[in-house]
């Protein structure tokens, strides 16, 4: 043995006496210690445990009537009606904003110009304002006519047969998300690197595959967190819908504890049922992002599950939890 | 064969090509050499129509390249003839360029099948043989992140030849390596050059050019200075230009 190896090297196989006959004291590490760590962490407990005390015998909460509506059936229904207007508004929004995206990102002036004015406006008014506007349209418009511009009209129709309160709330949650939307993808794409489509374009692959299958794909990566923020988002401002009497989950609560009274109760209701749903998106997205993932990371990180099969097993996990 | 008629090219003010005329013969290899801000790489990427000439034109095989000839008139082509024309010109990047969300087997097959439609089992046996050709059978299913640099080149080499190129272009293909990744890329290319593909190089390993080129043409503030075998413009070169050049690069 050599006297110039490194002690630490020493330590890892041999026993410490034979690194002590080299003439090197066997020495022990000792961790720092961290007396503020154990201070906070009490700190919080304490607060946990009496914030969850005051859940548990708060009479206030009425949890009774809270599980008595939690699954009651017109608040089912006032669920399912928030999911429509939460996936019809993303779907409609996100298919917007990507023709938004394309056309600020053409070379065309008069489609960037188009584009920067719609988000512009759509950013700028309030949804509540711009729900009651396309609820209201009948004031301005009383029929709207399909034909040739300025011309000859084929079809006519009366506004307030062509949009409903519900057609009217899905308006303008798809017209406020695509605002949204269209900046959200716009930063995905221009955060590919353009030598991307410089070698796409130089092995002559068609531009729409070169949109599908090379651009996007990269774009996601950036557009995804941004986007699930995006969809949570969504899934709360449906409650907004409330003022076009459209029986969604808050609307619903509202009409009940209208009746009952039990307002605190019923607005639990309706925040536990969000939560949940948020909870489940949150989900969706980690998946989703991981998929995306491909290639991006050298190791794919573990699944929930697949951490909890490792953590049950006592199996260490290689090298994926760390990156 | 490419041809080169007096491009012209600039971007802004700032003329990068004074009217260069090549002459490139089929199965014939050109190193193009020059200081940087010459004009090199921009000539490259006029040649596949990256980059749009300002006067001038490029043929390959007499088909003119993003143009269309109508009397004394150039038309400009869309872009989906533009890239119907790419597929016979290949083009090796410095950055690589690989799609880093494909494995290597799925960057070398993806042009085969989406721009020259061709059947998938048989694009993916091919870019099977490209990929054992530039000695990385074994890592078909590798991601690019998880490659080194030589790596990812030879496999952006593997995926330029699958479309079958007529010509293949490089675009200082180890300029991004560390030193002892480049020996690794000029072995292949070497070995293209044996079996006798057109290859037009832009490079700056002297040494390389005087190996496997048949000509080399020395390029300087956008103008060929001059050009002709190795042994001449290399080893007793006419110009000022070109002798300053190389001394300041072989030492």
């Amino acid at each position: 043995m050599s006297l110039l190896s490194s002690p630490s090297r020493e330590s890892a196989g041999p026993p410490q006496d034979e690194a002590a006959g080299a003439g090197q004291p066997a020495l022990t590490v000792v961790p720092a210690r961290h007396p503020w760590r154990w201070v906070a962490t009490a700190a919080a407990a304490v607060l946990a445990a009496q914030f969850a005390h005051g859940l548990a015998t708060n009479p206030g909460w009425d949890w009774p009537t809270f599980a008595g509506y939690f699954f009651e059936k017109s608040v089912m229904q006032a669920l399912l009606v928030t999911l429509q207007l939460t996936f019809a508004g993303a779907a409609l929004g996100f298919l917007g904003g990507i023709v938004l995206a394309a056309m600020r990102l053409s070379k065309n002036p008069v489609l960037q110009a188009f584009s920067w004015t719609f988000v512009w406006v759509f950013r700028s008014v309030p949804l509540i304002v711009q729900l009651l506007f396309w609820a209201n349209l009948g004031y301005l418009y009383d029929r709207l006519q399909f034909g040739v511009p300025f011309g000859p009209g084929f079809v006519e129709v009366e506004t307030v047969h062509l949009i409903s309160s519900m057609g009217a709330a899905l308006l303008g949650l798809a017209l406020h998300e695509s605002a949204y939307a269209a900046e959200i993808v716009r930063a995905g794409i221009i955060s590919v690197d353009q030598g991307q489509l410089e070698a796409a374009a130089a092995l002559g692959i068609p531009r729409g595959r070169q949109f599908r299958r090379l651009l996007l794909p990269q774009a996601m990566r950036a557009i995804l967190p941004s986007a699930a923020n995006e969809l949570v988002n969504l899934l709360k401002s449906t409650s907004v819908v409330y003022v076009l009497a459209i029986g969604e989950l808050f609307y619903q609560v509202q009409v009940v504890y209208g009746r009952n009274g039990r307002v605190v109760a019923l607005l639990m209701v309706a925040t536990v049922w969000y939560v949940i749903l948020t909870a489940l998106l949150s989900v969706l997205q980690y998946y989703v992002e991981r998929h995306f993932a491909r290639g991006a990371l050298r190791v794919l990180p573990p699944t929930p599950l697949q951490r909890l099969r490792a953590a049950v097993g006592g199996v260490r996990l290689d090298s994926g939890a760390s990156r | 064969m490419v041809q080169v008629h007096g491009v012209h090219k600039s971007f802004g003010t700032h003329e990068v090509l004074h009217g260069v005329d090549l002459s490139i013969p089929a199965g014939s290899v050109t190193a193009i050499l020059g200081p940087s801000g010459s004009g090199k790489s921009t000539l490259l990427r006029v040649i596949n129509h990256l980059e749009k000439v300002d006067r001038g034109h490029v043929s390959v095989d007499g088909e003119l390249i993003g143009y269309r000839r109508a009397g004394d008139r150039l038309h400009e082509l869309s872009e989906r003839q533009v890239l119907r024309q790419r597929v016979h010109l290949g083009f090796v990047f410095q950055n690589f360029n690989l799609f880093p969300h494909l494995t290597a087997l799925e960057n070398v097959a993806e042009a085969p099948i989406s721009a020259q439609r061709r059947p998938r089992d048989e694009v993916y046996e091919q870019a099977r043989r490209l990929l054992d050709r530039v000695g990385l059978a074994e890592k078909a299913d590798a991601y690019p992140r998880q490659l080194s640099g030589g790596q990812q080149q030879r496999v952006a080499i593997a995926r330029a030849l699958a479309l079958e190129p007529k010509v293949l272009l490089f675009d200082e293909p180890t300029s991004a390596l560390d030193p002892e990744l480049v020996g690794e890329v000029l072995d292949v290319v070497r070995e293209l050059a044996r079996t006798g593909t057109t290859m037009i190089i832009v490079t700056h390993e002297v040494g390389f050019a005087r190996e496997i080129a048949d000509t080399v043409v020395f390029l300087d503030a956008g103008r060929v200075v001059e050009q002709g075998p190795p042994a001449q413009v290399l080893d007793a070169p006419r110009h000022e230009r070109t002798r300053n050049f190389l001394s300041r690069v072989l030492h």
